[in-house]
């Protein structure tokens, strides 16, 4: 049974309808990438299951339907979502934001988990979150995300504005965490590339509806996916 | 020096009222209009408290549950339902309220104005020969420990950090399963809480009536825009200088006197939004196009 499902999902902006009847799935331990040019849906796709936007359709997760129930209540669910633009609180410290990630003081074990996929943390620990480089801050939102042990974890476009060095080492925790610890992870991904590398499967969203989906290497040898998204 | 304690006492009461302002404004982007007449309301209840028997102290602390409980029921039943309405809708139904306490305060309690004790001595002490009133003393210290309970709060609980990134960013905050809404009726709650301390201080000095805090409001909007609007600290500094420059003003300059005490903390505020709008402490807001 997939652990996400959504079926026949539309979204809308107040008159602008984003979404016109997206249906995937996320298994559990999967990771599956969320492809698309810009305007395509990709972000509303995580709203939607964030309920940050009004939907109609149906969204479940791990049985439970998610339509129409708050944000704070899918998050309680075990989704944690790193938006674009990350997230952060930049009036907090460091480790205030990855307090966040769990409403509460961090155990040590937690801390020390932290710390070791993340070093730089301990060092930066009392600086303000606004202050980190752009990179560091993608680091400590996916970072928050982790303490709070999600069951599903949605990335929207981590790689956008880091140099290249920086996102490698971003999907390579990634790629980590989902093959050692099992994480389940929908990415929504510009560099088509990338994404495809890490994912298991994706989908390629054009103008709010699944254009193509299928498996990251028939998507690799998919000729439009190819021209349109990988650049040959 | 002697003007400057009792320019500091004022100053703290326009201090706990600014920072409630404060508070609010950092949770929701709107100034509640009807912060003084939500501290008068509550103010009145501790006269009533202490007619029907009951001392200062156990007055005041009950006081501030009916505050507290006052403010996050304001946020649930008035503010909640317009909160995602244009931020002038949220004005509107503020100075709708402070317009509707005033009259439910005149209703219940009367035009008249009342005695409201103070809990200090009202007498005086010699500090190397400066003349000090007690009654300036135990108002400063009482708004300054609830200012510093408030840090402590705010800087040292879960709580307070919860509140404190809902006040950065109501979505981040919903994405980490916050219930932002009780943050915010508990915020209301707390500036409630400070409006009442401030209130039940200044009650002794000025005397009860339903627009004891009308001035008040406007020298808090004042340190708070002195202070900058977006800075808890910013409000407190803004309302401990703003009361002594007024004291100073009104005491030394004599065409200033008691009467042009208001123009001169409106001089302030205009001048403040001239020169530097984001005030001492506040951030300028800088936005890409």
């Amino acid at each position: 049974m997939a652990l996400l499902e959504l079926r026949d999902v539309q979204a809308r902006y107040g008159p602008i309808r984003a979404l016109h009847g997206v249906s995937l799935t996320v298994d559990e331990g999967e990771v599956v990438a969320l492809l698309g040019a810009n305007g395509a849906g990709k972000t509303t796709t995580l709203r939607s299951v964030s309920n940050m936007v009004r939907t109609n359709g149906e969204i479940v997760f791990d049985g439970r339907r998610l339509a129409r129930r708050s944000p704070e209540f899918v998050a309680r669910q075990g989704i944690a979502h790193v938006p674009e633009g990350r997230g952060l609180f930049p009036e907090l410290s460091v480790w205030e934001n990855l307090r966040m990630g769990v409403r509460g003081r961090l155990a040590d074990s937690e801390a020390e988990q932290v710390i070791e996929s993340f070093p730089w943390i301990e060092r930066r620990r009392e600086q303000h979150a606004a202050t980190l480089s752009g990179g560091e801050q993608q680091m400590l939102a996916l970072a928050r995300a982790l303490v709070s042990k999600p069951r599903l974890l949605m990335l929207d476009e981590p790689s956008l504005g880091l140099a290249p060095t920086v996102v490698r080492e971003l999907f390579a925790i990634v790629r980590r965490l989902n093959e050692e610890e099992g994480l389940t992870v929908l990415v929504v991904e510009q560099n088509a590339t990338i994404a495809l590398g890490l994912a298991t499967r994706a989908y390629v969203l054009e103008v709010g509806k699944v254009a193509v989906e299928g498996t990251s290497d028939e998507l690799e040898r998919h000729e439009a996916v190819r021209k349109s998204y990988l650049g040959y | 020096m002697q003007q400057v304690v009792s320019g500091l006492a004022q100053g703290s009461i326009y201090a706990s009222l600014a920072l409630a302002l404060v508070l609010i404004y950092r949770a929701t982007d709107v100034l509640n209009f009807a912060q003084g007449e939500m501290a008068t309301f509550t103010t009145y209840v501790a006269w009533s408290l202490m007619d029907h028997g009951l001392s200062f102290w156990p007055a005041f602390a009950a006081t501030l549950v009916v505050a507290f409980i006052g403010g996050a029921a304001v946020e649930r039943v008035l503010i909640r339902p317009v909160e995602h309405r244009p931020e002038i809708v949220i004005v509107i139904v503020t100075i709708g309220l402070l317009i509707a306490l005033n009259g439910l305060t005149g209703w219940i309690w009367g035009p008249e104005v009342k005695a409201f004790d103070s809990p200090f001595p009202l007498r005086t002490i010699d500090v190397g020969g400066v003349i000090i009133s007690l009654q300036d003393l135990g108002v400063l210290a009482v708004c300054l420990v609830t200012v510093a309970l408030l840090w402590a709060f705010f800087r040292f609980t879960t709580l307070g950090l919860v509140m404190r990134a809902v006040a950065n960013s109501q979505d981040s905050s919903r994405l980490l399963g916050v219930r932002v809404g009780w943050m915010l009726a508990l915020g209301w709650g707390l500036a409630a809480v400070l409006g009442a301390v401030a209130g039940m201080m200044a009650a002794p000095a000025l005397t009860l009536d339903p627009n004891l805090m009308l001035v008040v409001l406007i020298y808090s909007f004042a340190a708070a825009v002195l202070g900058g609007i977006d800075s808890p600290i910013g409000a407190v500094v803004g309302g401990l200088v703003l009361g002594v420059v007024i004291n100073l003003l009104g005491t030394y300059v004599d065409f200033v006197g008691g009467e042009l005490r208001l123009p001169a903390a409106l001089t302030v505020l205009l001048l403040v939004l001239l020169i530097r709008p984001q005030g001492l402490f506040g951030h300028r807001v800088v936005t890409r196009v």
